[in-house]
């Protein structure tokens, strides 16, 4: 009998983080409407259901309703391929991401995290390198100039400012020796040690991935390539039904696996102060026994974790609704004369601590 | 031969002729990304996954865009392609198929080397191991590669750089 692998645990935890990602993107579209209508003291959505809540259910059921266009000689099958792309890029990085520690019965350990693999940061970097193909073939495909225009922004923005993030990664990574997501956030609680999150050894390099992050998911202030007010709609201009869904989708999508990396290499990821102390409290006080109790800081982690993922959604919304979008020539110095100067000084100022011993 | 390496070989060979044979330049640079996947994941089956991933990370990443980049602002289509003549054409195919011949003849013998698996190392490829190897015993070709690269990058700099009073926008 052929064992598949693919069909054991990790394969429902891929699916779960799959439906959790689909799920939280969904009330992304929710939560940026009533984030905005707060910033700007507006009463938002609140007529689909209690408070709203079923807002999101209607505008799918609006998408997939709508009269699909077809923009004239238009790349028909690349113009249905661009945002397919944008979709499957967006969601493929989450595989990697430990979304909790292990749950342990008996002698079965459970991950919870989709793949374990040692180069679990470069496939993020490298997932998030490919996002900008289903824009530009979209955008090229739509055969507007205005499209084109917003895909070539697109283009160039990715280009530029991942080199930058990239530089920021490889201060984190020189600090934990290892690439692999869940050594990284394992080295950033160790029991019975006073031990710091990343973030208070790379405040400078998450500065630097922050802002990337902003520019690599393409919100404001630097959503250049749908900048309304030069280039109609950038470039989903022609696009319109569920494949212009699957455009906004995808975005909130790439903004939860920001968000959930931004709090893997920084801040702790599903660790949380006092967690050794708290096991074992419950292990010596309350007859806990070890397993139990260390399953209980799992769950625990688990749920904190997707509240730091939240807590930094919230960020990117908040900035949103605060920020004018930059020009473009002023993102584009941004990205090439501060962030990378900025992020080689971090390199070298990281190397230099690691080797007089102030951090490690 | 495993289905997977066999599906992967297909997938690369195909792509790659489509990369030649495409009328659309975008096309064949979409092709050729695909035909760069097809090689990772070979890198993948040989146990090279640092490799892999900076295949996608480089190439597929970053030079492609750069590529397609260029090609979307050219705009170029199948009424703009020069017509090549006819000369040139036969010695293209004559070169190419030379190449053919040359490679089919040196590769036609090869044997595959089976691994023991017993004293097979299944950390060869990682990315610690493949950094030991490259920082301690080819630490000098890596760092004149370093320089070369840093050439280029001067190189870039200086040809992008804004002369005195110049505007561009």
């Amino acid at each position: 009998m052929l064992e598949l692998p693919a069909l054991g645990w990790q394969s429902i935890v891929i699916f779960v983080v799959f439906a959790l990602s689909l799920l939280i993107a969904t009330y992304c579209t929710y939560a940026e409407r009533v984030i905005a209508a707060f910033l700007q003291d507006r009463v938002g959505p609140d007529r689909a259901g209690p408070y709203g809540l079923l807002q999101p259910l209607a505008d799918a059921v609006k998408m997939f309703t709508k009269e699909e266009f077809f923009p004239q000689n238009a790349n028909t099958a690349l113009f249905i391929f661009g945002p397919c792309l944008a979709m499957i890029t967006a969601l493929m990085s989450s595989a990697v991401i430990p979304f909790g520690n292990v749950l342990s019965f008996g002698s079965n350990y459970f991950f919870l995290q989709g793949i374990e693999v040692n180069i679990g940061m470069l496939w993020v970097f490298g997932v998030v390198s490919l996002g900008v193909y289903g824009i530009m073939i979209g955008g090229w495909a739509s055969n507007n100039k205005f499209s084109l225009l917003g895909a070539i922004r697109a283009a160039s923005q990715n280009i530029s400012y991942e080199l930058a993030m990239g530089m920021s990664l490889i201060a984190v990574l020189m600090i934990s020796g290892t690439l692999s997501l869940r050594d990284i956030t394992l080295q950033q609680s160790v029991a019975g040690e006073w031990h710091f999150w990343n973030i208070v050894k790379q405040p400078l390099g998450f500065i630097i991935f922050l802002v990337c992050a902003f520019a690599e998911t393409n919100r404001t202030p630097f959503d250049l390539p749908e900048c309304e007010t030069e280039l109609v709609g950038g470039y989903h201009t022609e696009y319109s039904s569920m494949k212009l869904g699957l455009y906004l989708f995808s975005e909130y999508v790439n903004i939860f696996v920001a968000s959930a990396v931004m709090s893997v290499l920084y801040f702790g990821g599903f660790n949380f102060p006092f967690q050794y102390e708290l096991r074992d409290w419950l292990v010596s006080n309350q007859d806990w026994t070890l397993a139990g109790a260390q399953n209980l800081i799992t769950i625990l982690g688990t749920v904190l974790l997707f509240g730091k993922i939240f807590g930094f959604i919230f960020f990117f919304m908040w900035v949103r609704w605060t920020l004018p979008r930059f020009r473009y020539d002023q993102l584009m110095r941004l990205g090439w004369t501060i962030l990378i100067p900025l992020s080689i000084f971090n390199i070298l100022l990281t190397g230099g601590l690691i080797t007089f011993g102030i951090i490690q | 031969m495993s289905p997977l390496f066999l599906f992967l070989s297909f997938l690369a060979l195909l792509s790659a002729l489509g990369v030649v044979i495409a009328k659309n330049p975008v096309h064949s640079v979409l092709f050729l990304i695909l035909t760069f996947f097809a090689l990772s994941g070979h890198y993948l089956i040989l146990n090279a996954q640092f490799l892999a991933a900076v295949n996608i990370i480089v190439y597929a990443g970053a030079i492609m865009v750069l590529f397609l980049f260029v090609i979307m602002f050219l705009n170029l289509n199948a009424e703009t392609e020069p017509k090549k003549p006819m000369l040139a054409q036969i010695a293209a195919v004559i070169a190419g198929g030379s190449l053919l011949l040359v490679l089919v003849a040196a590769l036609r013998n090869v044997e595959p080397v089976g691994y023991d698996a017993a004293t097979f190392d299944s950390q060869i490829g990682m990315v610690d191991r493949l950094g030991l190897v490259l920082y301690d015993q080819y630490l000098l070709p890596f760092e004149l590669a370093s320089i070369l690269f840093l050439a280029a990058m001067v190189g870039a700099v200086m040809l992008g750089k804004r002369e005195t009073g110049e505007r561009n926008f």
